[in-house]
């Protein structure tokens, strides 16, 4: 890494997109590449910190790094970036004292709140305190990535869509009717807010933990994967009469449903 | 000697006596008020009387003196003087020079004393030679003549003495008494006190199993001992319960840990090179997720126990959550084998946490199907939720192996997997996980038989429970109307 002295880390002089040539191919993960994305990192561990920003780089986004509260704040306020990391562990100044500060100055960059500390209220008052996600380490960093690249598509305009289209599935959002090259497909209420929400991040790596949070509104382990069988009925749902499978399965990481090869 | 001195010394530093030589300090200073108050009353009215025969002789001689003059004044003076009495008496003319009296002098104490007062004199009678004390008035009797009247009241000042005497005895008495009480209460005090501590010396340097020894005679030091023993019970309780965990910790943590480290080795050995590595390092993540489930598991039954969790507790439909929750697996427990029910009864309200409630739920039916495949195939797990006498439950049924009634209690520890279930996945606190949940809602958990199978009932405090559908705020009834 350039400069290990300072305790901000700027990765000064990288193409705010980068050139296709750039982007790492190899990546298994599937996300969207003409997506880039700017992240700050704030992260007082310093081999976390940059095996983050390796890892995103790698992944076609651009990331900061701040190793304490004070620089990462300043560095938030100033910089227009699309997501922010927060570990909420921070010397100087907290993670969620950093979150709240900027919503206080009206920034409404989405943030990722990362910690060590127990799920059950900690999540809770992170969430309070203006975090948009909440990831409670160790991490996997394919779950970590999925969360990001949703978070950055937040703002997005597609949120305020009436109608989701992934090649020729249809998801029509006011009528709750599906079709496929115009065959209407009957879905259970649950099966249908599944889609939705594979829709409404199409392209981008959905993982299991996503769904069982955003659809079932759970934040706990259920032990066993019991998304998969969901997952599974959906796909013959919408997949199983048709040619070309729009519903993929990301090994290691999740789900994505997409219009392209699998 | 000394050790008896140092005893006394003790006792007397102790609070006990303190408190009872501040109440003997008490004491005495309101007697003292009492004693003073009466002391100067019958002085006041000694005095009096004294005052009042005085002024009455003085009358007598003045009238004396109007009717026969000087020399019938000094006549009755005289005869006056000679009676074996406490009066005195002393007549002198203009000049100074004596008449009549029994007096030898003005006593100099009254010379420039218009009223009168109290003098000593040295009595003519009394062989031993000690002043007397005694008062006297002077009597008008115009400016030819100058007569005092007088008492002796040296028996007053006697009575006064003895009295001051015998209450000063008693005041002494009394405080070296109520002192002595005092020490001796202490001492008593002292005594089961040092047993304390004794006690909590023995246990500070690490035998818990030490109780403190109660009188049995009931009484406020008794409940103390018994509170503190309780206490100790608890603290032993935990700590076995922690010693237990740690070698659980040792064998269910060390054992994936050293399999994670042989998979990483066995692929590094592999010769088979690059493809070896990349299934060495997928087996390395997947042995790590295992560990890290577990560790999550540990740390959050750890903070279940440690107190309660204010900030997220919600009030919710307990029987739609729990058939939400159920639905979640009703494709998991099909591809199983297996057929789940759901009887949720409707509106049971409660305040809990909901994602606690469902970590529970969600780990009891995940048992139930893995412990159905040792039983009868393609039976049913029932998932109930109901209301028991006032009381929110959740059950969870399965028709597996079950549980011996032996068992059943163990079952609930941490990290405690029976024989049977050692070949099954999981990270053996499932259950225990149940038990501090329902504890945290100030329950309990309950295993049953389920003829056959195993029947876990989840019963929350009834506190949890609210009175009725209209009890439960808008947004909730919005929230499940929407569904």
């Amino acid at each position: 890494m350039t400069s290990s002295g300072s305790s901000v880390n700027q990765t000064a002089g990288l193409p705010r997109r980068p050139a296709p040539g750039q982007l790492n191919n190899e990546s298994t993960e599937g996300q969207d590449q003409n997506n880039a994305m700017r992240v700050l990192v704030i992260e007082d561990d310093r081999e976390t910190a940059q095996f983050l920003q390796k890892s995103l780089k790698e992944n076609g986004h651009t990331a900061d790094l701040a190793t304490d509260g004070e620089a990462g704040l300043s560095l938030a306020a100033d910089g227009a970036y699309d997501v922010l990391i927060v570990d909420r562990m921070l010397p100087r100044l907290d993670g969620l004292s950093v979150i709240k500060s900027l919503r206080a100055q009206g920034n409404r960059t989405p943030v990722l709140i990362l910690s060590a500390l127990g799920e059950v209220d900690d999540r809770v008052k992170g969430l309070r305190a203006g975090g948009d996600d909440y990831l409670t380490k160790p991490y996997a960093y394919s779950e970590l990535l999925a969360r990001v690249e949703a978070l950055g598509r937040r703002t997005a305009p597609e949120e305020q869509q009436t109608r989701y289209t992934v090649g020729d599935l249809i998801l029509d959002r006011l009528s709750h009717r599906v079709t496929r090259s115009g065959e209407h497909i009957l879905l259970q209420p649950r099966e249908y807010r599944l889609l939705e929400y594979l829709m409404q991040h199409a392209g981008q790596v959905v993982t299991r933990t996503m769904l069982l949070e955003h659809v079932w509104d759970y934040h706990f382990d259920p032990q066993t994967n019991v998304i998969d069988v969901h997952v599974s009925r959906l796909r013959a749902k919408i997949d199983k009469n048709f040619d070309k499978p729009l519903l993929h399965t990301v090994r290691g990481a999740g789900y994505t449903i997409r219009d392209g090869p699998g | 000697m000394t050790a008896l001195v140092e005893r006394v010394a003790k006792a007397a530093s102790t609070t006990a006596f303190g408190l009872s030589a501040a109440a003997v300090a008490f004491f005495l200073f309101a007697a003292a008020i009492v004693v003073g108050f009466l002391f100067w009353q019958t002085n006041n009215l000694l005095t009096h009387q004294v005052l009042g025969v005085l002024t009455a002789e003085a009358r007598i001689l003045s009238s004396e003196m109007k009717v026969g003059g000087q020399a019938k004044l000094a006549e009755t003076v005289g005869a006056m003087s000679r009676l074996q009495g406490a009066g005195l008496y002393y007549l002198a003319d203009d000049s100074g020079a004596k008449i009549a009296g029994n007096l030898n002098r003005i006593p100099p104490e009254l010379t420039d004393d218009p009223h009168g007062g109290v003098f000593s004199y040295q009595p003519a009678g009394d062989s031993t030679g000690a002043s007397h004390l005694a008062v006297a008035i002077p009597v008008d009797l115009g400016p030819d003549n100058r007569l005092i009247v007088g008492r002796d009241i040296e028996d007053q000042r006697a009575f006064a003495d003895s009295i001051r005497l015998a209450f000063l005895l008693g005041f002494g008495v009394l405080s070296i008494l109520g002192l002595l009480g005092g020490l001796a209460v202490s001492r008593l005090i002292l005594n089961r006190m040092d047993a304390i501590t004794a006690t909590s010396r023995s246990i500070m340097e690490g035998d818990l199993a030490q109780r403190i020894p109660t009188s049995g005679r009931g009484g406020e030091l008794d409940a103390l001992a018994q509170n503190l023993n309780q206490m100790l019970d608890r603290i032993e309780g935990l700590m076995n319960g922690l010693r237990e965990v740690s070698d659980n910790i040792a064998h269910d943590l060390k054992t994936p840990l050293n399999r994670l480290r042989n998979a990483a080795e066995a692929a590094l050995r592999d010769s088979r090179g690059a493809e070896a590595y990349r299934e060495g390092l997928e087996r390395t993540i997947e042995k790590s997720d295992e560990l890290i489930k577990t560790f999550n598991a540990l740390l959050l039954i750890a903070r279940l126990e440690a107190g309660p969790l204010e900030e997220s507790v919600e009030t919710f439909d307990l029987g739609s959550f729990v058939e939400d929750v159920a639905e979640l697996y009703t494709p998991a427990t099909e591809e199983a084998g297996f057929a789940l029910s759901i009887e949720a009864e409707k509106d049971v309200f409660v305040r809990a946490n909901r994602q606690l409630i469902g970590q529970a739920v969600a780990n009891l039916i995940d048992n139930a199907i893995k412990y159905s495949r040792g039983g009868e195939p393609g039976s049913t797990i029932t998932v109930r939720a109901y209301r028991d006498t006032g009381r929110p439950a959740i059950s969870v049924g399965d028709h597996g192996p079950g549980i011996s009634a032996d068992d059943r209690e163990r079952a609930l520890k941490r990290f405690v997997r029976l024989e049977a279930s050692r070949t099954q996945p999981g990270t053996g606190l499932g259950l225990s996980l149940v038990a501090a949940v329902a504890r945290l809602h100030h329950g309990e958990v309950r295993l049953t038989d389920n003829h056959p199978g195993l029947k876990v009932i989840v019963l929350l405090s009834a506190r949890c429970l609210i009175a009725s559908a209209d009890a439960a705020p808008s947004d909730v009834r919005a929230g499940i109307a929407a569904q």
